[in-house]
């Protein structure tokens, strides 16, 4: 497994993209074969099922140390992850186990069917015949996740730089059907369990952010307005019976989304749309939240397909029966759109983007106002006798997003993040004041510097009120600025009120907890919409 | 406590009418080590073992009044015989071992349990009560024997020049920048900056032998510095003078660097746990050796290790403490040396 704990070691470290793709390329120009093969399989998440449940390799770690559990408990709210914890906590190995990496994984999916007993017999022997390092791979090997910071994206960048093909045709080989003990590492790269052809994608055209005045854009009539939605830009792909949907990180997100792909199949003709994955219920716009529990998941359950139903906003045509349309004018592309469209029933699978009439400008700012209100981010503008552009383009296509609102709180909880942030507090939750307490309103993880965490972290260990477990309740002292894009009435949360998608703005080191908002002023905000 | 006790300025040693490494200014305080958040400015009269005296006044000031013990050295105080024993943590860092009609206290400040080749190894002494360090007080925290280490860091070394790169490793000026020249020492030529250089001169001039090293001036030769050894304090993690450093790889050496969500923290190419703390196992290889009746825990993990400890019959308890903060103090001084360098 040296090969592979080499490359781990040097992926898990480096936060640069080149770098991580500098390290798969040596793999791959000197792993065995099939090694080469688990390791895409891997990445990409086609794994075998878990052969040992983490339950027990807790159990057996207990056994082994020792230790009691609330100690472990404790290792492991530091570590932020259990086969770490346990790799970390067994005694030094008694003797060495070299093996490469695919006769790992096959024992591994040997030992599913296998009885309790030689499950913890093959798992102890490992684990006293490995290295800390390879330990927790041996144990992230049968379950888990790596967290290194490797997207299927960048796996296809190292491939595409190791062989010279394509990016994107790569992608549709990784992600195409295909059997590890059946095809060799240059059949998959060179695609032959595939047709490229039926599912290449365009580079998508981008909007600049609209940073002049809106008189500026001339007349009114020369510009197709639409709404900004916040969830995943896509673009679907049907030719010869096939569909495919690509996400503007040009990863293929294709089987995540099969509601969307089984409205696609009821058109008779091939078509390249440009849209917006969005998570749609009762035909209203849910919060890119409720969208994120959809994305990225092994099993998309029934359950899950009713209570987060997705559908498709189309923005734009970009090929109509094998003919490249990008050249061809916005608005004569939009009436295709509107043609092809008009040819299936649509339902909330699947819906043309709106467009926003508007006589004047003036109009426009109130609607742009409102956006808010139907979980809308802002406005797009399009020049109607514009070209679907290569990438970002200035002056066709402008993004008019609306300002996000503010309030002041303190934080009352601190808790440890995962992976790379399992060191540090980074995740808050925060309160403004009611009455003569305080109430909860928001949690929130991004937007403060590294700098600042580890300076939170610091206050966060001798400011804590209690010492034991991942969450620290903290004196209400520090306090920051929320910024959130909408906020409505709720009755799940006990403060009254919900916030959308909010983020740390910055931390308000010059403001005493005493100056903070109230939850009056933040029930404020909702009349003012 | 018989006749110690913990007070707002520090450990205070009552018939003794001293302080051990007191964070407030004191009248007569007994150092353990050099490092910034035990050997504070301010106090009137210093007490520490021989080898920590000229590491004291060159970060204190040369005026400092000063006294120094040998290890094993007793010297009575008030009624009260004091004396140091090896640590093991840096050089010159020891145990303080208070004696008072008959009842032993022994202040551990910090130390490692593993020897490291540079500081006197650590002594295990018997007591009846112990004030012990905790910074890696949980069984996650298990440090390589020192020859893995080494190989290690020699074979990261031997990579980097391979690829024609040059290895920064990031340690503290006191302590693991002197253990890392031990670790790397006859490997290749070793470059440090001037805050690492000074400290070494007056541990030199003190009569102890340290291995060669060359000065990182501010303006180096950059041709020779490729492909070479750079051991630099962690305020110049960032800065100006590393990114001038060619083809640099940088890594980190703590024993933070033992967990991967630390490694990942920042932005740097390897991370080693090298720690100058003792790890879970020598924490308690140490208060069990010391045969204490009751066992005080200090800085670190206190709550955890204490509780360990009375759940396996050894009375503990915890006590808070202003130590710890070495990274901060430490680095505030160093940026300081840093901005001089520059000028």
């Amino acid at each position: 497994m040296k090969h592979f704990s080499n490359l781990i070691s040097a992926l898990e470290i480096t936060n640069k993209t080149n770098a991580k793709i500098e390290a798969l390329v040596d793999y791959f120009k000197t792993a065995p074969e099939k090694d080469k093969l688990w390791l895409i399989s891997i990445f990409t998440g086609k794994r075998p099922p878990r052969p040992v449940k983490s339950s027990l390799m807790k159990q057996w770690a207990f056994e082994i140390t020792k230790l009691p559990e609330w100690l472990f408990l404790e290792s492991y709210s530091t570590v932020g992850d259990l086969g770490e914890t346990i790799a970390l906590i067994l005694p030094n190995p008694t003797h060495t186990i070299e093996k490469p990496l695919h006769q790992w994984m096959q024992e591994l999916i040997a030992l599913k069917p296998k009885t309790e007993e030689e499950k913890k017999k093959y798992v102890l022997n490992a684990w006293s015949g490995l290295e800390m390092q390879e330990r927790l791979i041996f144990n992230k090997l049968i379950g888990g996740s790596f967290r290194i910071g490797v997207s299927k994206k960048t796996l296809v960048n190292a491939l595409s730089k190791l062989s010279g093909i394509d990016a994107n045709q790569l992608m549709h080989s990784i992600i195409g059907n295909w059997n590890i003990e059946t095809i060799n590492f240059s059949d998959l790269l060179n695609g032959s369990h595939i047709n490229y052809d039926n599912s290449k994608p365009y580079p998508f055209c981008l909007a600049y952010a609209l940073e002049k005045d809106l008189l500026a854009l001339g007349k009114p009539e020369e510009w197709q307005v639409e709404y900004k939605w916040d969830g995943i830009r896509g673009q679907i792909v049907k030719r010869n019976n096939e569909v495919y949907i690509w996400s503007r990180g040009e990863e293929l997100v294709t089987s995540q989304f099969p509601e969307i792909v089984e409205t696609i199949t009821n058109f008779k003709d091939d078509f390249v749309i440009d849209g917006e994955i969005l998570a749609l219920k009762d035909s209203t716009v849910l919060l890119f939240n409720d969208l994120q529990k959809r994305l990225n998941r092994k099993n998309i359950t029934k359950k899950l397909l009713e209570d987060i139903p997705v559908g498709f906003y189309a923005y734009d045509l970009l090929e109509y029966n094998n003919q490249d349309f990008r050249d061809k004018p916005m608005q004569e592309r939009r009436n295709q759109l509107e043609t092809l469209f008009s040819t299936v029933a649509l339902n909330d699978k699947l819906k043309l983007s709106k467009i926003i009439n508007f006589k004047n400008w003036e109009v426009l700012k109130e609607i742009r106002e409102n956006a808010r209100t139907i979980n809308s981010e802002g406005l797009m503008l399009k020049q109607k006798a514009s070209p679907y552009h290569v990438g970002r383009k200035k002056g066709d296509w402008w993004k008019w997003k609306v300002e996000p609102l503010t309030i002041d709180a303190v934080m009352i909880y601190a808790q440890k993040g995962s992976g790379r942030r399992s060191s540090k507090y980074t995740d808050y939750t925060f309160a403004v004041k009611k009455d003569d307490g305080l109430v909860t309103v928001a949690k929130a993880y991004s937007g403060l510097t590294d700098a600042e965490i580890t300076e939170i972290s610091k206050w966060v260990n001798k400011n804590a009120i209690e010492k034991f477990g991942p969450v620290r309740t903290v004196k209400p002292e520090l306090v920051f600025e929320i910024a959130f894009e909408g906020i409505a009435y709720s009755k799940r949360h006990k403060s009254g009120v919900a916030l959308r998608f909010p983020r740390i703005k910055r931390w308000r080191k010059d403001k005493p907890v005493s100056e903070i908002d109230t939850i009056e002023s933040v029930t404020a905000l909702i009349e003012a919409q | 406590m018989k006749f110690v006790k913990f007070t707002k300025k520090g450990i205070y040693c009552v018939p003794g009418k001293f302080y051990l490494d007191p964070w407030y200014p004191v009248k007569h305080a007994i150092i353990s080590h050099g490092h910034a958040d035990h050997a504070r400015k301010g106090n009137k009269h210093y007490l520490c073992q021989n080898d920590s005296k000229a590491i004291l006044k060159h970060r204190l000031g040369l005026d400092i009044a000063i006294e120094s013990l040998a290890y094993n050295e007793p010297k009575t105080i008030n009624g009260v015989k004091v004396s140091f024993h090896p640590a093991g943590h840096v050089i010159g860092s020891a145990q303080i071992r208070l004696e008072f009609k008959g009842f032993v206290v022994v202040f551990t400040g910090d130390y490692k349990t593993q020897p490291d080749f540079i500081s006197a190894p650590f002594e295990s002494v018997k007591c009846h009560e112990f004030i012990t360090e905790s910074t890696f007080g949980l069984p996650i925290y298990k440090w390589l024997p020192e020859e893995m280490l080494q190989k290690n860091i020699h074979n990261w070394v031997l990579k980097n020049q391979s690829v024609n790169r040059t290895s920064v490793f990031i340690g503290y000026s006191l302590g693991k920048a002197q253990r890392l020249m031990k670790l790397l020492e006859g490997l290749d030529t070793i470059h440090v900056h001037s805050a690492i250089h000074n400290l070494n001169n007056a541990i030199e001039n003190s009569g102890i032998a340290l291995p060669k090293t060359e000065l990182l001036k501010y303006d180096f030769d950059k041709k020779a510095i490729q492909n070479k050894i750079v051991i630099l304090p962690p305020a110049l993690l960032g800065s100006k003078l590393l990114k001038k450093i060619p083809n640099a790889a940088t890594a980190l050496c703590s024993g933070w660097m033992q967990i991967r969500g630390n490694r990942r923290w920042q932005a740097v190419d390897a991370g080693f746990p090298v720690s100058d703390h003792a790890d879970w196992d020598g924490l308690l290889s140490a208060v069990k050796a010391s045969e204490a009746e009751k066992v005080y825990v200090t800085h670190g993990s206190q709550a955890t290790f204490s509780k360990y400890l009375n759940e396996i019959g050894i009375p503990s308890e915890e006590v808070i403490t202003e130590y710890g903060e070495e990274e901060l103090a430490s680095q505030d001084k160093e940026n300081q040396t840093k901005a001089s360098s520059i000028q």
